[in-house]
């Protein structure tokens, strides 16, 4: 599904040229869910820029399902992450005064679905993101905050990308939401055999994941599976 | 994104912060509307102005003597004092001029009237029966001089509708009754219809006599003091003023053009005259109502400007699901039409209603054209693009990782 090989980012030019990526080689196979894990200033923020095809890397190649996107222009970016990718991010960002429904169909309208169809989708993401019915025709900024985010969720869903990027996810939550949201992504991957990938800076977060890739100064410092999830993992894995 | 949805997404936007969306359109309205009333007032104006232009008759060149000069004098007693044309210059008009529809010399100078223990000054018109068509006059009772009454110097006259009511009082019957001018009776045969005062001049207090009976009675002379000349249609009017003034240079024998003792005024030189001051009226007052509307898409840039500002985390998140710049630049730029173009429905609308009100109240003709409409909806639409184009293309050009950081 993913493979990055010697991917370098390098802000700035000449004397000032500051090296965040050092060469970052992995593959994230369909249906993984893992967790790129590293304090602030690692880099782990660029490396989701680039996984989720909001900037290009400034050397080696990123394949995403099949495609090569290291070296796409913006509005081909654009048409990625619509088509592949699903974003969850830190502050949610919904679009205030408007419904539940419409911020999870807003995908929908830039990938061209009919709007009759639109409803329909929007209910099955709402419905597998966990936000109960009661819910769905609130306005978002009247919903709590990790209800926002399983609308957010339910909307990186909606068009059933490659794989579901969340940045952070829990960073606006309290731990017992938080452990709420990150059970959501367990569920999504391990019943609808979604790839997520996670990124965090915190390791009990991390560690709901599969898959954990330690990030330090811009490298890859361990990429290992996470043992305790593994022996959670149901038998037919 | 269909059109659909950015009319959905421009609803939504807009009615999110309606104060702001209504004092923004307002700019708009305020511009468009003055605009629409402004130019409604300059063009009722050019109207009434030609109006009353057309009402002195139609396809109609007047002759004027020149001025009296002594020889070698160079006190000039006035345009139109000389006694310089006469009744046979106007049936040599009459014969000999092509278009020429008809010809209708008259004697005029002011009077002292009496009937009856009250009287007036008004202006005694001596002429001939075709004199009404000529200058477009209608009799509302009684008739108008005929062809006998100039044969036989006969002693009638016919009231304009002013003068009458100075004389015999307001809508009186005054046909049949006898007025005294100038020591000379006159019979009343008719009184002419209302015209209303035309700015050049009422038509309305004046008294017409058969030409004969003025020229023997009253003024003692056979020279008349204008032609009236109707041409049969407008195009010809050039030619025909060019050919009077050649058949009369030639009967006064006069070489030089520059020393003609008359003049040939063509109507359609003063209908010209007039539209060009009230045109520039027109734009005077357009041109000021429009730096309003200049104004109003200035604040439309505002408005759009700060709208992008505070959506930037928005546009950060429209452009991380997909969204490209041209569907970002799209919205933007169909939030700022839509304001404008809804401020330009409202802005005719109210526009309509001052002009209905200045005509209405203050008595002053209006009109509202359609092609005023058109274009002051058309004007602002484009206000809206041409000025939410900046915005527009800022949103589409932001970055959305930068976008997304945005605080």
């Amino acid at each position: 599904m993913i493979v990055c090989t010697n991917i370098t980012k390098t802000y700035g030019t000449g004397e000032t040229a500051t090296p965040v990526l050092k060469g970052i080689s992995f593959t994230i196979k369909e249906g993984e869910f893992v967790a790129i894990m590293g304090p602030s200033g690692s880099g782990k923020s660029t490396l989701m820029h680039i996984l989720g095809c909001l900037d290009t890397p400034t050397s080696g190649t990123y394949v995403l399902a099949g495609h090569d996107v290291s070296e796409l222009s913006d509005d081909e970016l654009a048409e990625v992450r619509k088509n592949k990718i699903g974003f969850v991010f830190q502050s949610f960002n919904l679009l205030p005064r408007a419904s539940v429904l419409r911020n999870v169909a807003l995908p929908l309208s830039y990938a061209g679905v009919p709007r009759e169809k639109r409803e329909a989708q929007a209910v099955r993401a709402l419905a597998a993101a966990g936000l109960l019915e009661d819910r769905w025709h609130h306005l978002s900024n009247q919903l709590s905050g990790g209800q926002m985010q399983r609308v957010a969720i339910a909307r990186a869903l909606v068009n059933s990308p490659a794989i579901i990027l969340a940045d952070e996810p829990t960073g606006n939550l309290d731990t017992k939401t938080g452990e709420i949201v990150l059970g959501t992504f367990q569920e999504l991957n391990r019943a609808h055999r979604h790839t997520i990938v996670l990124i965090t800076h915190e390791r009990y977060v991390a560690e709901h994941a599969d898959r954990i890739i330690h990030i330090q100064d811009g490298a890859i410092l361990k990429d290992a599976k996470n043992p305790r999830t593994i022996a959670a993992r149901p038998s037919h894995e | 994104m269909t059109l659909a949805d950015i009319a959905a997404e421009t609803y939504a936007s807009l009615t999110v912060n309606k104060v702001r969306s209504g004092l923004t359109m307002l700019g708009i309205v305020i511009g468009i509307a003055s605009v629409i009333a402004m130019v409604s007032i300059g063009q009722g104006a050019r109207g009434s102005i030609e109006a009353s232009i057309q009402s002195i008759g139609s396809n109609l060149l007047l002759v004027f003597p020149g001025a009296q000069r002594g020889p070698g004098m160079q006190v000039s007693a006035g345009r139109g004092s000389a006694q310089s044309l006469k009744q046979e210059d106007a049936d040599a008009i009459a014969k000999e001029v092509q278009f020429v529809k008809a010809v209708a010399p008259e004697i005029s100078r002011r009077y002292q009237v009496a009937a009856r223990g009250t009287n007036t000054n008004t202006q005694v018109v001596g002429t001939v029966p075709v004199y009404p068509e000529v200058r477009n006059i209608q009799v509302e009772e009684g008739s108008f001089i005929t062809e006998a009454h100039v044969q036989g110097f006969s002693k009638v006259a016919v009231l304009g509708p002013t003068a009458r009511d100075d004389l015999f009082g307001e809508g009186a019957d005054a046909v049949g009754q006898t007025i005294r001018i100038n020591r000379v009776d006159f019979k009343i045969i008719g009184v002419t219809k209302q015209k209303g005062g035309s700015g050049f001049g009422s038509q309305d207090d004046m008294l017409f006599v058969p030409l004969t009976t003025a020229q023997r009675f009253l003024a003692g002379d056979t020279y008349v003091t204008t032609i009236s000349v109707q041409a049969s249609e407008q195009s010809a009017m050039s030619a025909v003023q060019e050919e009077i003034t050649n058949i009369l240079l030639d009967r006064h024998r006069i070489a030089d053009p520059a020393l003609a003792d008359f003049s040939v005024l063509n109507q359609a030189d003063i209908v010209e005259t007039a539209s060009s001051i009230t045109n520039t009226f027109t734009m005077l007052l357009g041109s000021i109502a429009g730096i309003s509307l200049l104004v109003g898409g200035i604040g439309i840039m505002n408005m759009m400007l700060t709208t992008v500002t505070e959506r930037t985390r928005e546009i950060g998140l429209r452009k991380a699901i997909g969204a490209k710049r041209r569907d970002i630049s799209a919205q933007f730029l169909a939030e700022s039409a839509a304001l404008t173009l809804l401020g330009g429905v409202v802005g005719v609308a109210v526009g309509w209603f001052i002009a209905w009100g200045v005509s209405r109240f203050a008595g002053i003709a209006t009109s509202v054209s359609w092609s005023a409409v058109l274009l002051a909806c058309g004007v602002s639409t484009l206000i809206g693009l041409v000025f939410g184009y900046y915005p527009a293309r800022r949103a589409a050009a932001l970055n959305p990782i930068e976008a997304l950081r945005y605080e």
